[in-house]
């Protein structure tokens, strides 16, 4: 793919301690590999003064101090890090696989998908499943994936009434996306199924289990193997 | 053994630090103290490290009773203080012994409130940090706000030889009419007439102002004709002036990681501790400056506490 790239990248000023450079301004998988290419990149610097460098759909926000660099050297700074990213090897982006149990309990909304498309629920697991998507960004709650590549076949609207409280670990649709809740939070995505992995504990040495860049793959369990990677989990 | 105990614990108390700055690519917002001059100040006060844990108070503060034999000092929020019934001063250090009762009245100005005492409260560092991340339930006291009941420890450290006292004259004091100084961007080829708006219009803090965010209400900040009402969500910065579909600026605060809505400028690091001390009801007006300014000004800041550092140790 071509043209979906910037010519230039673009930079922002996101306030005093904050710089943004952006690649593209539409949601697109070559954009993001320039992203995280960016972003590995940097990271193996470790730049004077970067505090941090957030990885995002098509950009990066460095988060600095003005003690140590500024917009100037930082603008400078990315431009040679782009110039070297063709003599550096990027590692291929890791594939985290998701166990998820669908439908039942698990994805209260599986039935009312499956009806909307015209689908079998067993269908609607084939094709949610299939892929591997590509996680353009993690936030809004802690581990949280922005994920990229779902089915056209699947594209779902949010519920009318979202919910007070969705669990931990649930797998949802809303509209072009889906994605998964770390953290049991309020939501109005169409639950249609659940993982028994913790995919963030704060107390790990990796609090979250992938970053943005990796590709995700939901892999159906059974019930009963819910149960047991739950239990296993728990001890 | 615990320092002290919460009798009450105000409508919304947590235990907040210089912040979990780093973790924002894995979905964490920074959180810490909203006002990073009061925390500053307090610690120093007590003669703790720059980054101790503090407790953090919203319009009222708790009552505790002490525990153990240690330095306070209360900053932030101009209010009514009493130990043991009987009125004490904020910004200086206060010996406090076993059985005595910290206690907060009428609030005079300001909206938030530090506790500083000595060795810091201590509470297990999750992520790097010791800050309550309520919406996340992470870090400070178990996840969430203090209650009644809670016991606070506090870590090791030294009581001061001689009290400690913030020069009158340097107290900050907190006027209902805010002048947010503000950096264009990161969205600001988005805006035209808007640009001009926010910059010469006063805006009222609305009752949604929380550590997330403070809603505001005034002139409507209009887009440029043909720019986009959202863009592709991205990670915000404390003090990011977001423009949503209602025209209405939000300036969003340190428990936000991402949002999709334009930001039209961002306000300086040094003033967040101005709308830290804002209550619904206030006015903010903005100025805006250019990011070498903003960098000077944040020097500057760095360079008095620094002095200020040196006059009290």
């Amino acid at each position: 793919m071509t043209g979906v790239l910037y010519d230039r990248p673009v930079y922002r000023i996101a306030g005093d301690r904050g710089f943004l450079v952006e690649y593209g301004d539409r949601i697109d998988p070559s954009i993001n590999e320039k992203v995280r290419a960016m972003s590995l990149a940097l990271e193996r610097k470790r730049p004077e003064g970067v505090i941090e460098v957030i990885p995002t759909y098509r950009s990066l926000l460095l988060v600095y101090d003005c003690d140590n660099t500024g917009p100037a050297a930082l603008k400078q700074l990315l431009e040679a890090t782009e110039r070297e990213l063709n003599d550096i090897r990027i590692p291929p982006p890791k594939v985290v696989e998701i166990p998820v149990c669908y439908g039942g309990e698990f994805g209260p909304d599986i039935e009312h998908v499956a009806e909307i498309h015209d689908l079998s629920v067993e269908e609607v697991v084939r094709i949610h499943s299939e892929p591997e998507y590509q996680i353009y960004m993690v936030g809004f709650t802690p581990g949280f994936p922005f994920l990229g590549g779902l089915s056209e076949a699947l594209h779902t609207p949010r519920l009318k009434t979202p919910r007070t409280k969705v669990p931990r670990g649930s797998v949802g649709i809303a509209n072009e996306q889906t994605g998964v809740y770390p953290i049991a939070s309020p939501g109005g995505w169409q639950l249609i199924g659940r993982t028994p992995l913790k995919l963030f504990d704060p107390q790990r040495e990796h609090p979250i289990l992938y970053q943005a860049g990796d590709l995700l793959r939901f892999q159906p369990i059974s019930a009963s193997e819910y149960r047991e990677l739950e239990e296993r989990q728990e001890r | 053994m615990g320092t002290f105990l919460v009798m009450e614990p105000g409508p919304f108390t947590t235990i907040q630090d210089r912040g979990r700055w780093g973790y924002q690519q894995m979905g964490l917002p920074v959180c810490g103290a909203l006002d990073p001059l009061a925390y500053r100040v307090a610690n120093l006060l007590v003669g703790n490290a720059a980054d101790a844990a503090v407790i953090e108070f919203t319009i009222l503060g708790p009552q505790l009773a002490v525990m153990q034999e240690a330095d306070i000092a209360v900053t932030g929020a101009e209010m009514e203080m009493k130990l043991n019934h009987k009125p004490v001063p904020g910004w200086q250090s206060i010996r406090v012994q076993p059985g005595d009762l910290l206690s907060f009245h009428t609030l005079k100005s300001g909206c938030r409130g530090y506790i500083a005492v000595t060795g810091g409260i201590d509470v297990p560092i999750v992520m790097g940090s010791r800050s309550t991340y309520v919406g996340g339930k992470i870090g400070g006291f178990r996840g969430r706000p203090l209650r009644k009941g809670d016991i606070l420890k506090s870590g090791t450290g030294h009581l001061l030889p001689t009290a400690r006292r913030m020069p009158a004259s340097h107290i900050p004091s907190y006027p209902g009419e805010v002048l947010l100084r503000a950096v264009p961007g990161p969205q600001d080829d988005f805006f035209e007439e808007g640009m001009t708006t926010l910059f010469r219009s006063e805006y009222m803090v609305t009752a949604k102002a929380d550590r997330m965010g403070y809603r505001l209400q005034g002139n409507a900040v209009t887009l440029a004709e043909g720019a986009p009402q959202s863009i592709i969500s991205e990670p915000t910065m404390p003090g990011g002036i977001q423009v949503p579909a209602d025209h209405q600026p939000i300036v969003l605060l340190v428990e936000q990681t991402v949002g999709g809505y334009t930001k039209i400028a961002t306000v300086i690091s040094t003033d967040i501790t101005r709308i830290a001390q804002a209550t619904p009801g206030d006015t903010f007006r903005f100025e805006s400056v250019d990011v070498d300014t903003a960098h000077d000004i944040l020097r500057e800041q760095r360079q008095w506490m620094r002095k200020l550092m040196k006059m009290m140790e």
